[in-house]
């Protein structure tokens, strides 16, 4: 066990895959001698020279379709979007091409390939470069998607990625890059699809994931002050996810919400607190609610920026709303 | 006191030196904790942009990159709403929404500046296929860097403006860099003008240390997009700090940025206004000191403005009079409110 940050977690996580595999390759923009917009890929060019870590013109949809070219032969790639802002732009190649050669083609030609990138908001970024739109990627049958919300996340789910044999979006937060925990490489918080219980509870269920598990966290613990006992649930892994924990945790306290960065409508939040509904109906006290991200493009003004997306009292004060139907002053 | 001769050369030298007092006050702006995020792109060295910006007329429209502070400054923008746009501030031109690399203005036909490599570029096609429909004599000008060589979707605009004869122009700012990528380790064959020539373009290439030439393939340039037949200009230019402004440029090296400061387009107009007698070093003085205080003004302006109210939020994700994205709290309240599942 040590104790290391986000950031240098997936840089282990990519270190050790390609020391393990001699197929990992990583190709994106300002990877190589930059060492990563974000300083993730930092010295890896020093280790695995430039035709293993390979920066590119600033050319996304060639280089995701570089990616799936390499994976269809042989080699393990990791496509680097810089920002996952971008993914507009690669969405031909990440939806009809990565996505669904495996079923088109009978099965013959999979792609076994890694989209490392970045999203959400803290850093009055602006519309283009602070959204979380992995409620696009969920939308595609054929793609999986994972989002790391602790450090030891992030070096398991990337190293579990890279052993999956069909194309893995690997989503990080900016927010979270220099967040500090504890990493154990032996021993992953969970095995591939499974969400973990972060915090155990018996009045309510907050799910969550990325970033918002961290404000779902001390959410819980004024909860608690307020005699409110809250169990939340790390989702991770949002393609494959077994629901079966959620879905005993929701039976068990009749109330959920599930909070989210990305916009509220049409997001990931919207189809968990669903299929959570369709299943556990008879069992709930209450609609299982959805906080996220308000439904407008991420503003600049800090002030905006911060008043777009949940807190930890945004998520405190629904909670606790949600089990003593007291309501909180900001409803008035 | 007037100065003695107010020569294009002598505005585009105040032009020029305006937008570099600017580009420093953005920096102090961001060193006071009271910029909008630290995503700011200074155009100093790229300030001879100017030579294209001079050669558009009123009613011209044109896109930009990230790195679009200098161009709209050559275009007409004002210093003190620009500063507060950065600012993320409510009189901003964009009220506070879009920050730095989000100006724009329909008044000053600023269409708008973006902060995807290439986004803004496809958009002259469109400009271009308005002002051919209508006979209305306008060009539209896309600003964009070196990196965007590397976007398709540049190509495919190329191809449609040569194919239908639009009144566009493609002016790539070549700094030499697309953050820590020099050109030579992004481009196969560093030939960009023959790649606008491939398509059909008219296409130059100018020393971005000499905003004269610039202006003068400028020019022409645009006189023949006037005229339906596209052209692709290319500034030749350094960027004399970091990509943004936490970048410290660790991946070049110090000798070549004093070679590549030197080719710096204002000290290369000053010296040669000041031999041709267009200014004496007194009047030259005095325009710097003037782009100092105004810009000093515009700084100060942009922190002490308001910033937006919350409620602004909501306000121009749709047109105003149409339904408006409802706020979560009016959501959860609807669930949760007193007596609404009575
Ligand atoms: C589509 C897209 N890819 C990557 C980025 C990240 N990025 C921002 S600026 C930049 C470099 C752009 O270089 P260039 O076009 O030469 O403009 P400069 O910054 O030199 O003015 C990159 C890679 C982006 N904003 N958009
Ligand atoms: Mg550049």
């Amino acid at each position: 066990m040590t104790e290391t940050t986000y950031r240098d977690a997936i840089r282990q996580a990519l270190l050790d895959a390609m020391q393990a595999d001699p197929s990992v390759i990583l190709i994106g923009e300002e990877v190589g001698l930059y060492g990563g917009a974000y300083g993730v890929t930092k010295g890896l060019i020093d280790l695995f020279g430039a035709e293993r870590v390979i920066d590119a013109p600033i050319s996304e949809p060639a280089i995701v379709g570089a990616a799936v070219g390499a994976a269809m032969t042989g080699l393990r790639p990791v496509a680097e979007l810089m920002y996952v802002d971008f993914i507009g732009m690669t969405m031909d190649q990440l939806a009809n091409q990565a996505a669904k050669s495996r079923y088109m083609f009978g099965g013959q030609i999979g792609v076994p390939m890694v989209l490392r990138t970045q999203g959400g908001t803290g850093r009055s970024a602006a519309a283009q470069h602070s959204q979380s739109l992995e409620a696009w990627v969920l939308h595609t049958p054929g793609l999986r998607l994972v989002m790391p919300a602790t450090v030891n996340d992030a070096y398991h789910l990337l190293r579990q990625s890279l052993t999956q044999p069909d194309p893995v979006v690997f989503i990080e937060h900016k927010g979270l890059y220099t967040m500090k925990g504890d990493l154990d490489v032996a021993t992953p918080d969970g095995a591939w699809g499974q969400p973990v219980i972060r915090r155990d509870g018996h009045d309510l269920v907050i799910l969550s994931y990325s970033r918002m598990l961290h404000e779902s966290l001390a959410a819980a613990e004024r909860l608690a002050e307020s005699g409110v006992d809250a169990c939340v649930i790390d989702l991770r892994c949002l393609n494959p996810m077994d629901e079966a924990p959620l879905i005993e945790a929701v039976k068990r306290t009749g109330r959920a919400m599930v909070v989210t960065e990305g916009v509220v409508t049409g997001s990931v939040a919207s189809d968990i607190a669903a299929r959570l509904t369709e299943v556990c109906f008879d069992w709930l006290e209450e609609p299982i609610l959805r906080v996220g991200g308000e439904d407008i493009p991420i503003p600049v003004s800090p002030l905006l920026e911060r008043a777009s997306i949940p807190t930890a009292t945004l998520i405190h004060d629904t909670a606790l709303w949600l089990v003593t139907r007291k309501a909180p002053p900001w409803a008035a | 006191m007037t100065l003695p001769t107010n020569s294009a050369p002598l505005a585009r030298y105040r032009t020029m030196r305006r937008i570099r007092s600017f580009e420093e006050r953005v920096g102090e702006l961001f060193l006071k904790g009271e910029s909008a995020g630290s995503m700011l792109h200074l155009s100093i060295g790229e300030e001879a942009v100017v030579g294209m910006t001079d050669a558009m007329q009123p009613g011209d429209t044109f896109t930009t990159h990230h790195r679009g502070h200098g161009v709209f400054l050559g275009r007409g923008a004002d210093p003190a709403r620009m500063m507060a746009e950065i600012a993320g501030k409510e009189d901003g031109y964009c009220r506070g929404k879009g920050g730095s690399m989000h100006i724009a203005d329909r008044a000053l036909g600023h269409l708008g500046a973006n902060a995807i490599v290439g986004g803004g570029i496809p958009h002259i096609v469109g400009a271009g296929i308005s002002y051919r429909n209508t006979r209305s004599g306008q060009i539209s000008v896309a600003f964009f860097g070196d990196g965007a060589m590397s976007q398709g979707i540049l190509y495919e605009s190329m191809n449609m403006a040569a194919l239908w004869h639009l009144p566009v122009i493609f002016c790539c700012i070549n700094n030499q860099y697309g953050m820590g990528t020099r050109v030579d380790r992004s481009a196969g064959n560093r030939d960009f003008p023959a790649r606008a020539t491939a398509f059909g373009l008219n296409a130059a290439r100018a020393d971005g240390a000499d905003v004269e030439a610039v202006h003068d393939a400028a020019r022409s340039l645009a006189a023949a997009a006037r005229d339906g037949r596209p052209g692709y200009l290319e500034i030749d230019a350094y960027r004399f700090f970091g990509h943004a402004r936490m970048d410290k440029s660790p991946y070049r090296t110090p000798e070549e940025e004093v070679e590549g400061r030197a080719r710096d387009p204002i000290a290369r107009a000053r010296a040669r206004l000041a031999e041709t007698d267009a200014a004496t070093a007194a009047d030259l003085d005095r325009i710097d000191g003037d782009a100092a205080v105004e810009m000093d003004l515009a700084l100060a302006h942009a922190i002490g403005a308001k910033p937006p109210a919350l409620s602004t939020m909501f306000e121009d994700v749709y047109a105003p009079g149409t339904p408006a994205p409802r706020p979560q709290a009016e959501r959860l309240a609807a669930i949760l409110g007193e007596g609404a599942r009575a």
